[in-house]
């Protein structure tokens, strides 16, 4: 991590009023034909940020990076790029370099080449050109792939070539579409840490886009989540899997046990929620801005559940049962389905603690589940 | 249409003829006969994958080695008009006379290297000028939408559902002194006698461009097309002007093509005889002219053979480097 980040006494510019957001994108929407692309999208990116855009498939993540490159036009709203309005500023003159989706590695050029094609047009010296590209092809340990042709290479050795094509300008802002997507998981992993490394190391501002929410956890600074061309929710990967504000945010991110209810009990600091298909009544211990009598919505995480053959002590609250329906062993952790009373399938995920417990919980038992009061997130939307 | 740029001349004939020899091989006498090969250990398959050779070999081989015969002979009067190689002497020697005449004749007489070289000549500045059309044709046609690239290729292959002796003559009704273009600009008053246009070099480079122009389409739009436009929007995030982009990136991956489309013209325009005659005056000095006036006005048969194997000679060379091309480009395809 970021020695500044490692502080203590570090303030995330974006919980900062005062500070100036590097990128400012305002109320930009973007139409092909009648189609919505991008719609409403208002963010602010800071200096220095690993900001990953996540979303589904089609939901406008990289319609929102090409109108940030200049390959698109919003049809309305703006985009600042340091303070500068980037309307009708086109790509070439745009202090911003691009890692496509498909790489776009030119196929008639070297490594090198490639690598160097972007400095060339700077007008750079020949010696100065030859010095970044080294250097770059170091950094990202292609040194010895220098003379090869793109088709040469592995996937991996394509996706790294982007990278430092699109690093060796030292742009401001650095826009990687799906950087990760063809490779195999374990350079996934080994790839993620090398671009938060490098992130690191160069002070480059990162957006990346991506639909896998754990690669967006492992990157990003802060994650903009994106459904349907809007941006639904922006927060911290902490921020985002512990207090997602709507249903499809806390669905979307990881998995979770959605319970549909209604207020029977409420004060400032506590909300009572009887739910019908959990068959219990789920206690939060702190207030909820709802209308009584409104329907709303409490998620709880398959792993803050807990799961036990004996009832818990107090079992008036936070407590329902149910019988296994299914078993899955992941080696870390098991995956439990339980099948409620009422029919509803709750997932429940526990560590295995033990290589070897006598007492294990198997198919068809009656099990318990119960959790704490603040598991609970009361969604209204 | 993809193809057209990348598949050796030997495999596109292979192909074209693959569906007919499929017909073919249905049809109950091909079938026994098949049958009766097969038992003496040939493959159906390889059959069929013969028949494109078969075809080569009666049509091009046979052919060329006639005319390489013939190349050898003397002229004599007689019908034929040349005279046999192999012959007897005291009906037990079997001799072969191989006159070289022909060839020396052709090397020393200044006419014939006039003729090449003026042929290449003309050719290559065709070619160049069908490049130079060419090339914005099938950029625009490559880069416009979908709907519209199919009509315009149509547009550009409609010529050939006329003949081309026709579509040449047409083009005397518009060059000639009392043709389109100059009653057009007589009566606009923009000049008071035509302009000699008819039977001069500009209207020989004129038919050949036009004639030859969708062979340097094609290829080209091939492989404009299928070019991934993602590389231009890399260049410009790079900091690339569009225009630099297209030398530095569009144009070196459209090589393939530009080869392609460049033999497709030249090789034919050097041998073209057609367009000078029609449109070219009687001083128009082409290979193919001088081909035909040593084989059907001078009746000197193994001149004209020798001519037609040193044109062939000649024209390897630029065929080997279009082969070559492909084969890298195969090579850097994979
Ligand atoms: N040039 C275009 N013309 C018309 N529609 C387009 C165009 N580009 C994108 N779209 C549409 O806009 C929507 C958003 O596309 P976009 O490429 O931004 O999706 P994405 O979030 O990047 O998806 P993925 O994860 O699959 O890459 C899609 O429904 C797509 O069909
Ligand atoms: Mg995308």
């Amino acid at each position: 991590m970021n020695e500044a980040r490692r502080n203590d006494k570090y303030v995330p510019p974006w919980t900062d009023p005062k500070a100036e957001p590097y990128v400012r994108i305002e109320k930009v929407t973007k139409k092909f034909g009648d189609f919505v692309a991008v719609d409403d999208v208002s963010l602010n990116i800071y200096k220095n940020e690993l900001f990953c855009l996540l979303g589904g498939s089609g939901c406008g993540k990289s319609t929102l990076l090409r109108m940030l490159a200049g390959f698109e036009q919003p049809t309305s709203g703006s985009i600042y790029l340091d303070g500068v309005d980037m309307a009708g500023i086109p790509p070439y003159n745009r202090p911003v370099n691009m890692m496509f989706q498909s790489y776009a590695l030119f196929p008639h050029m070297s490594v090198e080449d490639n690598v160097a094609f972007g400095l060339k047009q700077e007008r750079l010296a020949k010696n100065e050109v030859s010095k970044r590209v080294n250097d770059m092809l170091g950094l990202v340990q292609l040194a010895q792939f220098a003379k090869r042709k793109p088709h040469q290479l592995s996937g991996g050795q394509r996706q790294r070539v982007a990278l430092a094509r699109a690093l060796v300008k030292q742009p401001k802002l650095l826009l990687l579409d799906e950087p990760l997507g063809a490779l195999d998981k374990k350079l996934r992993e080994q790839t993620q840490f090398e671009l938060v490394n490098l992130q690191d190391r160069t002070g480059v501002t990162f957006v990346v886009v991506t639909h896998d929410q754990e690669e967006a956890m492992t990157l990003a600074s802060r994650i903009g989540v994106m459904n349907q061309g809007r941006i639904v929710q922006v927060g911290t990967p902490t921020e985002i899997y512990e207090f997602p504000t709507t249903r499809f945010v806390a669905d979307f991110i990881g998995s979770v046990n959605m319970f549909e209810g209604r207020i029977v009990d409420e004060d400032n600091d506590f909300v009572r929620i009887g739910a019908e298909d959990a068959r219990c009544t789920i206690f939060i211990n702190h207030g909820v801005a709802a209308a009584p009598n409104s329907t709303l919505w409490v998620a709880i995480r398959p792993e803050k559940v807990n799961i036990s053959r004996e009832p818990p002590p107090d079992a008036s609250e936070n407590c329902t049962t149910g019988i296994v329906q299914d078993i899955a062993y992941m080696g870390d952790v098991s995956i439990f389905n339980v099948k409620l009373d009422g029919g509803k399938v709750v997932k429940v995920t526990q560590p295995n603690l033990f290589r070897h417990a006598e007492e294990t919980i198997t198919w068809e038992d009656r099990v318990y589940l119960h959790w704490h009061p603040a598991s609970g997130v009361v969604l209204l939307q | 249409m993809t193809r057209i740029a990348y598949v050796p001349l030997g495999h596109r004939l292979a192909h074209m003829f693959e569906p007919l020899a499929r017909q073919l091989v249905r049809l109950p006498p091909v079938r026994w006969l098949l049958t009766q090969v097969s038992r003496l250990g040939f493959s159906g398959k390889s059959l069929v994958i013969s028949v494109p050779y078969v075809w080569l070999l009666l049509f091009f081989l046979v052919p060329f080695v006639i005319v390489l015969k013939i190349s050898f002979a003397e002229q004599v009067v007689a019908q034929p008009p040349y005279t046999a190689l192999l012959g007897w002497v005291d009906e037990k020697f079997l001799t072969l006379k191989l006159n070289i005449a022909n060839y020396l004749f052709i090397v020393r007489d200044s006419l014939y290297w006039k003729a090449y070289l003026n042929s290449m000549k003309v050719a290559a500045i065709s070619t160049l000028l069908c490049l130079l059309v060419g090339y914005p044709m099938a950029y625009g046609i490559a880069r416009t939408s979908p709907a519209w690239r199919n009509v315009l290729l149509m547009l550009v292959i409609l010529p050939f559902w006329t003949s081309f002796l026709l579509r040449v003559y047409a083009w005397i009704g518009i060059l000639k002194n009392n043709g389109i273009i100059n009653n057009i600009l007589m009566s606009l008053g923009i000049i008071d006698s035509p302009i000699v246009m008819m039977q001069t070099p500009f209207a020989v480079y004129v038919g050949i461009v036009y004639s030859y122009l969708p062979f340097m389409v094609m290829p080209l739009y091939a492989t404009l097309e299928k070019m991934d436009l993602t590389l231009l929007e890399a260049a410009y995030d790079l900091g690339c002007r569009p225009f630099k982009a297209f030398l530095r990136i569009t144009l070196p991956l459209s090589i393939p093509g530009i080869v392609a489309g460049c033999m497709l013209v030249f090789i034919p325009a050097v041998g073209e005889f057609v367009i000078p005659e029609l449109l070219g005056g009687p001083n128009t000095l082409m290979i193919g002219k001088v081909l035909w006036d040593e084989f059907f006005s001078n009746r000197a048969w193994p001149v004209a053979s020798a001519v037609a194997i040193a044109i062939l000679l000649l024209l390897v060379i630029p065929i080997m480097i279009f082969q070559h091309y492909q084969a890298r480009d195969a090579e850097a395809g994979r």
